[in-house]
């Protein structure tokens, strides 16, 4: 692929751009913890014997409605946070399945093989004990008595999530690659537009309109696998809720309240993503 | 650690979990199916009283996480266990694997359900016409024209979601289950050799690639026409 080393540059350009998101995400979401902890600390808890609904759910240190949106917000911060590195990575793995040379195309296929083939909680597993047991052992070869350093599950869930999200996407942005008519990409070339402008103004623009409904489920599956790091303990939505039912012992409705949420998340998805479908292929519709 | 010290450890409790995700996938795939059948028929009837429930059902199961719904079930029994103990519906609820199963079939059923609509209007509209025209009853129809075409047409994308099933069949592993990735997962916070995850992968890719050949052939037995046009062709 020629536009390889560009792209690598690009996919640097993002993370590089990610890094304050993921920051910003776990700082802001520290202070809404801390400032809730605060305010249990601060206020005496009224005798509540039979919780209501309202009271279930309500903001403050009697409900669990702001755990429950602080879980929500780092769901949704982890799945904002993934989709530019995994989109990044897809079109890595794009490239290289595309390449002209043999061995790249093996690396791309086999990558996308592995990670679509295994399950995205083994996947996750891999990756948080994996890049903890390196780093520790680097750490120890440095210094046999090194602290136990482990690596944040915010990381790791980014990584793993991102790693299964390129394999998918991969194969999404290569259907649409192939799928370019070539002849507008000789064109551009012919009215002397450099490799980067051909791909930012010609194939861009077709490959988002082509690859919008595949990468939109993947989306949505996305957010979806978001749930897996709560085994990891990181505190997204389901294990907001599973810290909520430990304590309510009423699983139905708080599990329910969280199913809730996401379908909610994924239903207004599936709804911008159509009208964003419908926004890119407008010179498209047919009559 | 030696990797073939592991490998020897770790095997006859890699086969153990196999057969555990194997039975988990084959049940839930199998009930899924037969949930599928009647929800894709209802799904394209165009009677709106039928369809809105099944669209329902879709959108729930394919729009929230497996996890949050094997909670759901599992743990949100717990909230009326009463209720079911009177109902005397207790006993399936209480074993995980019972509410692994129903939950993972409810969720590939959905899926399934998409697929199977897929192949149901996939069916030439001349077929329907003809056999219509010929006199045949709606249930001699759907036996003899439509769903013999339908789930040829369907069968790749069914396929599809078995495979998503092996995969997502790890997740019965955070109730208690021993599959390959409660065995792996356990070995691992016993001895810390990365090795066993590097072998419960390789197991998956074993058995989802077994499972995409299988898939083929069974479709090439199913559209024996194919053989001839490949004769044909050469």
């Amino acid at each position: 692929m020629k536009y390889l080393g560009r792209m690598v540059a690009f996919a640097v350009v993002v993370v590089f751009l990610s890094v304050p998101a993921e920051s910003i995400a776990g700082l802001s979401l520290g202070d809404a913890v801390k400032a809730g902890q605060e305010k249990a600390a601060q206020q005496v808890a009224p005798e509540v014997i039979e919780q209501t609904l309202m009271e279930l759910f309500a903001w403050g240190d009697t409900g669990w409605g702001d755990e429950l949106a602080v879980g929500f917000g780092l769901t949704v911060a982890l799945s904002i946070t993934t989709l530019p590195i995994g989109i990044v990575l897809g079109f890595c793995v794009a490239g290289l399945s595309l390449s002209g040379k043999k061995s790249l195309r093996v690396i791309g296929l086999t990558y996308s093989t592995v990670f679509r083939g295994l399950p995205e909680l083994l996947t996750l597993f891999l990756v948080y004990n994996g890049v903890n047991q390196l780093l520790n052992s680097i750490a120890k070869s440095f210094d046999v008595n090194a602290a136990f350093v482990e690596v944040s599950p915010f990381a790791a869930g980014v990584t793993a999530l991102g790693l299964v999200f390129g394999a998918y996407s991969g194969e999404v942005l290569r259907g649409a690659i192939q799928a370019l008519d070539k002849g507008q990409i000789e064109a551009g070339f012919a009215s002397g537009m450099n490799r980067w402008t051909v791909f930012r103004r010609i194939m861009l623009p077709h490959i988002w309109r082509l690859a919008l409904p595949g990468l939109g489920n993947l989306w949505v599956n996305l957010v979806k696998d978001t749930a897996l790091v709560s085994v990891i303990a990181l505190e997204d939505l389901l294990r907001m809720t599973n810290l909520a039912v430990a304590t309510t012992k009423l699983p139905f409705t708080f599990y329910c309240v969280a199913c809730l949420a996401y379908w909610i998340v994924c239903f207004a998805s599936e709804r911008v993503i159509a009208r964003m479908e419908m926004r890119v292929s407008r010179g498209f519709r047919r009559a | 650690m030696d990797v073939t010290e592991t490998f020897i450890r770790f095997w006859p409790k890699l086969l153990d979990g196999a057969m555990m995700t194997i039975w988990l996938v084959f049940a839930s795939t199998l009930i899924g199916a037969v949930i599928a059948l009647p929800a894709a028929i209802a799904k394209t009837s165009g009677n709106f009283l039928l369809s809105t429930p099944v669209q329902v059902y879709i959108s729930f199961f394919r729009g929230t996480p497996m996890l949050a719904q094997l909670f759901l079930v599992y743990y949100g029994a717990g909230q009326f266990r009463e209720e079911l103990m009177d109902a005397n519906l207790w006993w399936f609820f209480k074993e995980p694997i019972n509410c692994a199963i129903l939950t993972f079939a409810l969720n590939t059923g959905a899926y399934q359900t998409e697929s199977l609509r897929g192949g149901l209007m996939g069916v030439a509209a001349g077929e329907v016409e003809a056999a219509r025209a010929i006199g045949m009853s709606w249930l001699t129809m759907y036996r003899r024209i439509i769903l013999p075409h339908a789930y040829r047409i369907a069968f790749p994308a069914l396929g599809n979601e078995v495979i998503l099933m092996i995969k997502a069949s790890s997740i019965a592993s955070t109730v208690t289950i021993f599959d390959i990735m409660n065995y792996t997962s356990e070995d691992y916070t016993q001895n810390f050799d990365f090795f066993v995850y590097l072998l419960a992968g390789m197991a998956y890719l074993v058995m989802t690639t077994a499972f995409v050949n299988l898939w083929r052939m069974l479709e090439r037995k199913l559209n024996p026409q194919w053989a001839s046009m490949a004769i044909q062709g050469e």
